[in-house]
């Protein structure tokens, strides 16, 4: 009965989205405001990479919502795993081989600085400050399996988190005062494309989303890794 | 069309886990497939016919570029997804914690 029920939602699911779908051209522009972006978003940002440009030019008010949005599911884990987690119970873990050990603590660093390399060129090849902070995050989660019993201070990880988040918005706050214009308004000069130093404030901004989600992503792997155990 | 549909098929499979299924870590993974799902779809109107990765390159000189917007949405979408998730699996983890079972229907008779 239940399978029975759920298979009948399922079709009227299906159907109301195959209806849609079958209505939207594949292949073909579906937005217009796509092609402005591919058109003048060089000029317009300084950055190379559109979809940066979109992403922390265009659009960079939805994106400091979305960095919001991430800031409060870490916030809401981090207190849902906090409240009656009894303190004391944690067992004694099994000490990593000294291969594992060494691999781990070798790799660490080079993980880092490949993120650090993904986001402060957010502007010019594909990456970005999402991306770097998800493998900057991957190398502390190396780090939480391989070398078990070593954790990250969860002081420093908030400070980085909170500098990133408040390098955003004061950046932003900066374009209301610059020559008038509006919030995250592009005010630095944009330089040359395709050069590391270019697009005004878009490296700035995706160097602090990077530092942000990397801790914010690094404090999630820490909150889960320490409730496993 | 047919990668449209393909996306369908892949968003009724998680709604499917979500709705029939009785345990949590599978509605959670129903409800992983189909995020995913949404996000193929968006990655799939941004295409066309031929059409490059929109950045530019200082050496080639690309004309036809893939719509970029969707692209910026789903990059977002991704990185939220995964806090999310690890939000709806802190919550399984202490539902499991306060009941000694992932069975929903257990869950609820046990309630109180």
């Amino acid at each position: 009965m239940r399978i029975f029920l759920s298979l009948v939602v399922l079709a009227v699911i299906a159907v109301g989205i195959g209806k849609t779908l079958m209505e939207i051209p594949f292949g073909e522009d579906t937005t217009n405001v796509g092609g402005y972006y591919i058109q003048s978003g060089r000029d317009d940002t300084g950055a190379a990479n559109i979809v940066t440009s979109v992403v922390v030019g265009y659009r960079a008010f939805d994106t400091l919502g979305e960095v919001t949005v991430l800031f409060v599911a870490a916030v809401g884990l981090g207190a849902v795993l906090a409240v009656g987690s009894a303190s004391g119970r944690r067992r004694d873990v099994e000490p990593a081989s000294l291969v594992l050990y060494t691999g781990c603590r070798f790799l660490f660093p080079l993980i880092l600085l490949f993120g650090a390399y993904i986001f402060i060129h957010g502007h010019l090849t594909p990456g970005g400050g999402f991306q770097g902070g998800a493998i900057v995050a991957s190398a502390f989660l190396l780090v939480y399996l391989g070398c078990r019993g070593r954790r990250i201070r969860h002081g420093w990880s908030k400070a980085t988190e909170s500098l990133g988040g408040l390098v955003f918005v004061g950046l932003g706050l900066l374009g209301l005062t610059a020559a008038g214009h509006f919030f995250l308004s592009n005010y630095l000069p944009k330089g040359t494309v395709n050069h590391l130093f270019s697009a005004g404030i878009i490296p700035i901004i995706y160097v602090a989303i990077g530092f942000k989600v990397g801790a914010e992503l690094a404090g999630v792997i820490d909150d889960l890794v320490e409730e496993s155990e | 069309m047919a990668v449209y549909v393909l996306c369908m098929v892949l968003f009724c499979v998680g709604i499917y886990a979500v709705v029939s299924k009785r345990n949590l870590i599978r509605i959670i993974i129903g409800i992983m497939i189909s995020e995913n799902a949404v996000n193929l779809f968006f990655i799939a109107t941004a295409y066309r016919i031929g059409g490059r990765s929109p950045i530019f390159s200082p050496l080639t000189d690309v004309q036809n570029m893939v719509d970029p917007l969707p692209h910026a949405l789903v990059l977002t979408a991704i990185v939220i997804g995964l806090a999310t998730t690890a939000l709806m699996v802190a919550l399984a983890m202490r539902l499991h914690e306060k009941y000694g079972t992932f069975d929903i229907a257990q869950i609820r008779e046990l309630r109180g």
